[in-house]
């Protein structure tokens, strides 16, 4: 069961900051959500491998060698605040 | 002519000919895109100017007596998800409302390359997250065939303007259905390809091991020319599959006799539209009278697909958004004073209510504590669902079901209900998991609206869903019904 303080928690994780309205309504709809997932309980999965990526595919390597990249000016392109070819952000420390 | 009815391969043998000319036919879509659109609403942007600049190029290069491919100086519509160097791209979200990107997509360089014209980019619901476009951060999209009634979604933009004239195809993509059932809402063919078929380079993530890229078509034809240009191996896209692309146009033969058909009987539920289950197993009869071997097969964790499905898409997508924060590209919040309340602030006016209730599930189902008891409890079921369609295919070719419960809801009907909303999506959501190809084709009408009628192959055998939706639509005229607008 997950309660309003619970839905506080990851909210703060996933940095969404939400309204005394929406926390009740998360709170209601994960746990509808949730008590489906809880079905999955019901099987025996011991010896199962989980499966995180359908295609039998490891490590795709290159060669090591240095490529043209996305130019300065294009990169800050869509940037909300810039300042001398960096992203600009509110204060950190 | 109503050239805006054409199908690619139609509008080919025109071009070719010499009988109308690139500019005729974007000139004919972009006047049906004036007519209609303002019931439609399937666009987010329209590039007219660039669509009339390429369908000139593609004319003097017919002009000068060069050979053009199949695609080349037709109309098309991209979802607003696949990146367009210098056209702006938005996911239908706030947060990337002004977001122009400074590459293109894998598909869209391999459209370009084929001379393919694109006239505009398509509605969605917000990252591709939602099943009527309901859920766009902009505005809903209408179904053509009846305005009061969804598109589908998440690809409702790319359906509705294919089945409004809007465009001769279009492309959307698939993460639990997102293709197919607004092709069942819409009335036309739309293909989910095998996982890692279509390069993923330049399509905004929602669930990255889900996500695939596919067409929507009038017809099966168009589909297989679309995936000869679009399909194949990309260095840019680390999952995409090193694999041969053959032909798929070959498989069309119109001949059927003795292929195996598996029918999941899981799939047929209570509570389903009666016209659906009647217009599907009318097409199940006449497969059998083309000489197709029908048998009823057992998927047994089908019901475990949307708690599978509603936890890993989530928690992927979780992770994929945690990269809109303000910084590079997107909205922010401008008054914040440090770096946190700014995150916080910019995602909480930038992502809609679904896109929250996703990252909220998401990050609580990967959080500590609770990563063994569900994301990795739904990494392990989903094995079992891979292997249930490893166990079938050992047997049929193909497999065959309704590909959505009902036919085009209304508008609000699921709007408030996020578990009804889920549940429409529930006979195709298994097919990402398994990641192998699904294609939906008409297959009858249900109450005067579309009725999709879903083909599952084996990962790779595309080819063979072709042939058996070919001639299925061959031995039928459902796919020459177009919406009244």
């Amino acid at each position: 069961m997950i309660t309003k303080k619970d839905v506080e928690h990851v909210a703060l994780l996933a940095r969404l900051e939400l309204s005394e309205a929406e926390k009740e309504k998360f709170t209601e709809q994960l746990n509808a959500i949730l008590e489906y997932a809880d079905a999955l309980k019901k099987l025996d999965t011991t010896n199962v491998q989980p499966t995180a990526h359908p295609l039998p595919i490891n490590n795709v390597f290159r060669e090591d060698v240095a490529r043209p990249g996305i130019a300065n000016e294009d990169a800050l392109a869509n940037a909300p605040e810039q300042e001398d070819g960096f992203f600009k952000v509110p204060k950190i420390v | 002519m109503t050239l805006h009815k054409l199908t690619a391969h139609e509008a080919h043998e025109l071009l070719i000919k010499k009988e109308v000319s690139s500019v005729e036919l974007i000139q004919a879509v972009l006047d049906r895109i004036d007519a209609v659109e303002g019931r439609v609403k399937a666009f987010v942007s329209i590039t007219r100017d660039e669509a009339l600049a390429k369908a000139k190029e593609v004319d003097a290069r017919i002009k000068a007596g060069e050979a053009i491919g199949p695609l080349a100086g037709v109309p098309m519509v991209l979802k607003d998800n696949m990146c367009t160097k210098g056209i702006k791209t938005t996911c239908s979200s706030k947060i990337l409302h002004n977001f122009v990107p400074p590459y293109n997509a894998t598909v869209v360089e391999k459209l370009a390359a084929a001379g393919a014209v694109v006239v505009g980019k398509a509605n969605l619901d917000e990252f591709a997250m939602g099943s009527s476009t309901e859920n766009s951060g902009f505005f809903a999209t209408r179904n053509p065939w009846n305005t009061e009634a969804v598109p589908g979604g998440s690809s409702g933009g790319s359906a509705a303007s294919v089945a409004a004239g809007e465009a001769i195809y279009s492309l959307g993509s698939d993460t639990g259905g997102s293709i197919r059932q607004p092709a069942s809402f819409c009335g036309v063919v739309g293909l989910k390809p095998t996982y890692g078929y279509v390069s993923r380079y330049g399509l905004i993530a929602f669930a990255s091991s889900l996500d695939q890229i596919g067409p929507f078509t009038k017809d099966v034809r168009d589909s297989a020319q679309v995936m000869n240009v679009i399909a194949g191996h990309d260095p840019k896209d680390s999952t995409s599959a090193p694999v041969e692309v053959p032909d798929f146009t070959k498989f069309l033969t119109g001949d059927i006799k003795g292929l195996k058909i598996g029918i999941p009987k899981e799939y047929f539920v209570d509570g389903m539209e009666p016209g659906v289950e009647a217009a599907v197993k009318g097409a199940i009869a006449k497969l059998q009278e083309l000489g197709a071997v029908v048998e009823e097969c057992s998927l047994p964790h089908t019901e475990y697909a949307l708690p599978v499905y509603y936890l890993i898409a989530p928690a992927e997508a979780s992770s994929n958004l945690a990269r809109y924060d303000g910084v590079r590209y997107g909205y922010r919040h401008e008054e914040a004073e440090d770096i946190i309340s700014m995150y916080k602030k910019t995602r909480s006016e930038g992502f809609g209510a679904e896109v929250k209730r996703r990252i909220m599930l998401g990050t609580y189902a990967l959080s500590s504590g609770y990563y063994d008891a569900y994301y990795l409890k739904a990494l392990k079921v989903r094995t079992l669902i891979k292997d249930d369609f490893d166990k079938a295919f050992e047997k049929f070719d193909v497999l065959l079901s309704p590909t959505a419960p009902s036919t085009a809801f209304r508008f609000g009907e699921k709007a408030d209900n996020p578990i009804q909303m889920y549940l429409s999506d529930i006979f195709t959501m298994s097919v990402n998991l398994a990641g192998i190809p699904g294609i939906s084709i008409p297959c009858g009408f249900s109450n005067g609206m579309p009725v999709g009628l879903q083909l599952m192959g084996k990962a790779f055998d595309e080819g063979t869903l072709f042939r058996v939706a070919h001639a299925f639509e061959q031995s039928s005229d459902y796919h020459q019904a177009r919406a009244n607008l």
